[in-house]
C-alpha cells in the first residue's frame, strides 16, 4: 500500500506584516529622534580662596568678553560683531607675546596675551542676555581652539585633529589649553 | 475553417505581498537603531539654539536633564520660563536636591563622571540660567552640557540665533 505522507500545513504568515506594523507604530510614538549633543563645559568649583589668586593674572592675559541685556558684544572694551569673535579671540590666544611658545604663529604683541598656557578668556553676561547670544558666544570660542588645535594638527602631523593618537592630541591640547572663565553674572545694564 | 478563439479577459496577476513584513521589519529595526525612547513628557517648550562645536554625549546612563523654557501649559503655569525636572516643573532651588538625588543612583566610581545637560530654550534669559549654574555649583555637578541643535555653518548659526 502506498502511504501517502501527510503534508504539514503551512503557516499563514499573511498577518506577519500587521503585527510587524504595530509594532513599527509602537516605536514611532513612544520614541524620539531627539539627539543628545552639545557644548560640553566646566564649572569651577565653589572655592573662596581662588578670588585672591585672579588678581595676580596680569590684565593683558584676560580676554574680556561681556555681553549685555540687548545681547550686544563688548570685547576688551570696544564694540564687536559676533562673527568678528572666533578671530579676534584665535588672534589673543595665539599671540605669543614671551616667545615660549614654540608652536604659536601669533603676533608676539607685547600688549597682548604671553602664551597660550597663560591665556584666560573671561566671559560675562547680564541675568537678561538671552541664552542663545550666550551659547553662540561660548560656542565662537570654543571654536577658536578647534580652529587652532586643527591648524596645528596640520602643520604638525599633517592630519586632521580626529585622526590623531591619544598621544598627538594630548600634545596639542597642551599648547592650546582651554581655558575659559565664565564670571558669576552681574548686573551690566543696556 | 480556422475558428478564433473567443478573447479571454486575461488577469493581471496579484503583486505579491510576501517581501511586505520583510520592508516593515526593516523600518522598524531603523527606529529602533537611530531613535531612543523618551524619558519624559516636556511640560515645557524647548527651542533648543544652534552651535557648530558640538560633542556627542556618550553614557546616556551618566546624564541628567534639566528642561528649561516657558510652560506648554499656559493657562496653568503662566508664561515665565520654568525649570522643569523629570516629569514635574520644579523651581531652581530644587535643582540641587535633584541632582543630588540623581547622583546617587549612579554607582559610586561612576559618579564624577556625572553630566548634566541643561536643554534650555534658546529665549530664556541667562539670570535663570546662571542661578542653575549656580546651584550646579553648590551641588558639585562639574560637569555640564548645553544641549544644542547642531548647525551647518558659522554663519547660519549666528543668523539663527540672533
Amino acid at each position: 500500500m502506498a502511504r501517502k505522507k501527510r503534508e504539514i500545513a503551512e503557516i499563514n504568515a499573511g498577518s506577519m506584516a500587521d503585527i510587524a506594523f504595530l509594532l513599527l507604530i509602537f516605536f514611532l510614538v513612544t520614541t524620539t529622534m531627539d539627539i543628545d549633543k552639545g557644548l560640553n563645559r566646566k564649572l569651577p568649583p565653589i572655592d573662596e580662596e581662588q578670588t585672591e589668586q585672579d588678581n595676580k593674572i596680569k590684565k593683558k592675559n584676560i580676554f574680556e568678553v561681556v555681553v549685555n541685556a540687548n545681547n550686544d558684544l563688548l570685547v576688551e572694551q570696544e564694540y564687536m560683531e559676533l562673527t568678528e569673535l572666533r578671530e579676534a579671540a584665535m588672534n589673543f590666544i595665539d599671540n605669543n607675546g614671551d616667545g615660549s611658545c614654540e608652536e604659536c604663529q601669533g603676533f608676539n604683541d607685547p600688549t597682548s596675551s604671553d602664551n597660550p598656557g597663560k591665556a584666560i578668556i573671561s566671559v560675562s553676561s547680564d541675568r537678561g542676555t538671552s541664552y542663545k547670544t550666550y551659547v553662540t558666544v561660548t560656542n565662537e570660542l570654543i571654536a577658536a581652539y578647534n580652529d587652532l588645535r586643527e591648524g596645528l594638527s596640520q602643520r604638525k602631523f599633517g592630519k586632521s585633529v580626529a585622526d590623531l593618537t591619544e598621544e598627538q592630541r594630548d600634545f596639542i591640547a597642551d599648547v592650546y589649553p582651554q581655558i575659559i572663565s565664565e564670571a558669576e553674572p552681574v548686573q551690566i545694564g543696556g | 475553417m480556422s475558428h478564433i478563439k473567443k478573447d479571454k479577459v486575461r488577469e493581471t496577476p496579484a503583486v505579491s505581498t510576501a517581501s511586505l513584513p520583510d520592508i516593515v521589519f526593516m523600518l522598524l529595526f531603523f527606529f529602533m537603531v537611530a531613535t531612543t525612547m523618551r524619558e519624559v513628557t516636556l511640560k515645557v517648550a524647548v527651542n533648543k539654539p544652534q552651535a557648530t562645536e558640538i560633542q556627542k554625549l556618550e553614557r546616556k546612563d551618566l546624564v541628567t536633564y534639566i528642561y528649561v523654557g516657558t510652560p506648554r501649559d499656559e493657562t496653568l503655569y503662566g508664561t515665565e520660563p520654568r525649570v522643569q525636572l523629570d516629569d514635574q516643573l520644579g523651581t531652581v532651588d530644587d535643582v540641587q536636591t535633584f541632582v543630588v538625588v540623581a547622583r546617587e543612583e549612579i554607582n559610586e566610581a561612576e559618579q564624577p563622571l556625572m553630566t548634566v545637560s541643561i536643554k534650555a530654550d534658546g529665549e530664556v534669559k541667562m539670570g535663570l540660567i546662571s542661578d542653575i549654574k549656580q546651584e550646579l555649583r553648590k551641588a558639585q555637578a562639574l560637569k555640564i552640557n548645553y544641549s544644542t541643535m547642531p548647525a551647518i555653518d558659522a554663519a547660519g548659526m549666528i543668523e539663527s540665533n540672533l
